[in-house]
């Protein structure tokens, strides 16, 4: 049996009155690829953030291989071997490529074998050449592809990425794609994606969140072909 | 690295050395010695403003504790070693207990500045009002707002009868101000420095790779608090008394000015702001022409519009630009670029 790496129950996350996540059920298997969709405003990010604990759920739970994580610190949850790339940048703009990357590696690794492994993540995402350079100085997607370096090179067993793919060129998001296989080699991904053909070329569930539950859970061809996902999601994008 | 580290080290104590030795021939070096704790009060709040991004309006308040802690152990120990010792700590554990409060309490920046403010001025108020033969400690009398004199001063340790006053008392705290400088030096380089400044950029994201915001600022604090509590000690063996005007309001914001005209997020911008300002103050304060917080304010608001990152930053660029592009590429600036926060 596979053991299940991240397990919700009864999520739930309200704003004042705006209920962001409504009793979310979601289980998700060691090195599982899966995608969440929905429209904007679904609370897909909502519930990355209930995940990490930067939000503390109104109700619920979160378990982490089998342990209750729920109300814990973001520091608690990265240090068990959680990444997250959240849908804004979050990076550390002053600081070069290879200082971020570190940083990340540091937690995890002596100071020389942190280093390494920066060198190491940087080289596979070609990001070599512009190493030394301030983040603030880079392009979009070029920041993106830091913060997936940020992620991955502190070898967690579970990553959350929010939107990776957007302001990509076709180029990057092949090589992120790439990326994301070799990440699931150990570890689960949930990723959230707008882009269909993104979706498509990368996932075997989909799990469709709308208004803040979870609308369907299946194969990707099958939940591309619901009525009811098309008429709150796909209807409204074509 | 390390090679680049020992290079760094070599400069300092050349820069140091000439410094050390040229000033006194132009300055006398009882207005040396001041102008050099200054410098490391400056460097206590330039360390975790400039890099950790705690802006504490209370730094006076490590100052005074420091001071207080000295004059008051010195009068019940009688030799200075320990009460040296002792006013570092002191200041360190206070600033401990209080910023785990503040950063566990996961408190905004603004209230942290509130925070800060307002322990500096109830330490203040509560210092100027024990004037009363009731307060004491041991065999020390708070004094109140005449504050407490005559107690021992700095001696050769295990010599109380050999005080350290005069010309060596300013070699002693010039070379204690190296002696933090290259401590803060190595400490910025180092992992937790390198962590440290990554949390002044961005708090979110490191939590999220796993560091634990809240010890890491809370340890910062105190290490600052320790500097700035030495710089009291220091301080109170120069004026040979301590008052509560040390923990004044006025004198936390002149340290704030000090890092701004220096600039922050560099080590020695603090340094050289504080040093500059005060010699400066002193000279205005032999006239009476102009008044001269009126001076201070209008330097900080010049500074503020027209060099917002301060002084050192600037000559730095300003160098850069001159020397940089005829002799080798400048060097990867690692802390030094940082922006400032
Ligand atoms: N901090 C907050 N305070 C109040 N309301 C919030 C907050 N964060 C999110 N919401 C609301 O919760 C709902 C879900 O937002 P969320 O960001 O999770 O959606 P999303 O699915 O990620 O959307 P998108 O595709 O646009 O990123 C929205 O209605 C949003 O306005
Ligand atoms: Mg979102």
């Amino acid at each position: 049996m596979v053991e299940t790496v991240l397990e919700t129950s009864g999520l739930t996350m309200r704003f004042g009155g705006v209920t962001a996540s409504d009793n979310v059920n979601f289980k998700l298997k060691a090195r599982e690829l899966r995608c969440l969709i929905g429209p904007n405003g679904a609370g897909k990010s909502t519930f990355f953030k209930c995940v990490t604990g930067l939000l503390t759920p109104t109700e619920g739970h979160v378990y982490m291989r089998g342990q209750e994580v729920t109300g814990w610190q973001p520091h608690q949850i990265a240090s068990l071997g959680v990444g997250i790339k959240t849908q804004t940048p979050n990076v550390m703009d002053a600081l070069s490529v290879h200082e971020n990357v570190w940083l990340a590696a540091r937690r995890f690794y002596n100071i020389a074998e942190a280093r390494d492994r920066a060198d190491a993540i940087i080289e596979r995402l070609t990001l070599s050449a512009i190493a030394r350079t301030q983040l603030g100085q880079l392009a979009h997607g070029e920041r993106q592809r830091v913060e997936l370096g940020i992620v991955a090179v502190a070898d967690p067993w579970l990553v959350l990425l929010d939107e990776p793919a957007a302001g990509m060129s076709a180029q990057d998001v092949d090589r992120m794609t790439e990326i994301i296989h070799e990440l699931t080699r150990f570890a689960a991904v949930v990723i959230v994606e707008h882009d269909m053909q993104f979706i498509r070329s990368i996932a075997q569930t989909v799990t469709v969140f709308h208004q803040g539950a979870v609308l369907m859970e299946d194969n990707v061809e099958r939940v591309m072909s619901d009525p009811q996902v098309r008429a709150v999601y796909l209807g409204k994008k074509a | 690295m390390g090679r680049n580290g020992s290079h760094d080290v070599i400069i300092t104590l050349v820069v140091s050395a000439l410094l050390i030795w040229l000033l006194p021939l132009m300055i006398s070096t009882y207005t040396l010695t001041v102008l050099v704790i200054y410098g490391m009060l400056g460097l206590s709040l330039g360390l975790i403003w400039g890099f950790g991004g705690i802006l504490c309006f209370g730094q006076a308040a490590f100052f005074g504790l420091g001071a207080y802690t000295y004059a008051i152990a010195a009068i019940n120990i009688g030799e200075s070693t320990l009460p040296m010792v002792l006013a570092v700590l002191v200041p360190a554990v206070f600033a401990a207990l209080l910023g785990a409060m503040m950063f566990y309490g996961r408190l905004t920046d603004v209230y942290l500045g509130v925070i800060t403010l307002v322990v500096t001025l109830i330490l203040f108020k509560f210092v100027n009002s024990t004037a009363g033969p009731q307060y004491v400690i041991g065999n020390a009398r708070l004094g109140g707002f005449n504050g407490i004199p005559g107690f021992q001063t700095l001696n050769v340790p295990g010599d109380p009868s050999a005080y350290i006053w005069g010309d060596p008392y300013f070699y002693v705290c010039a070379i204690a101000l190296v002696a933090v400088f290259l401590l803060v030096t190595w400490l910025l380089r180092s992992s937790f420095g390198r962590i440290a400044v990554g949390i002044r950029e961005n708090e979110v994201r490191m939590g999220l790779m796993g560091y634990d915001i809240a010890a890491r600022k809370t340890v910062l604090f105190a290490i600052g608090a320790a500097i700035a509590g030495l710089a009291g000690a220091l301080f109170a063996n120069w004026g040979e008394i301590v008052t509560p005007k040390l923990f004044s309001l006025g004198q936390s914001a002149e340290i704030i000015i000090w890092c701004i005209v220096g600039g922050l997020g560099t080590r020695f911008g603090p340094i050289v702001g504080a040093a500059g300002l005060a010699y400066l103050k002193f000279m205005l304060g032999q006239q009476s022409m102009i008044d001269n917080t009126l001076i201070m304010g209008l330097i900080l608001v010049l500074f503020v519009v027209f060099l917002p990152r301060g002084l050192v930053p600037a000559v730095a660029s300003l160098l850069n630009s001159i020397f940089g592009r005829t002799k080798r590429k400048p060097r990867p600036r690692r802390m030094r670029t940082a922006r400032h926060g």
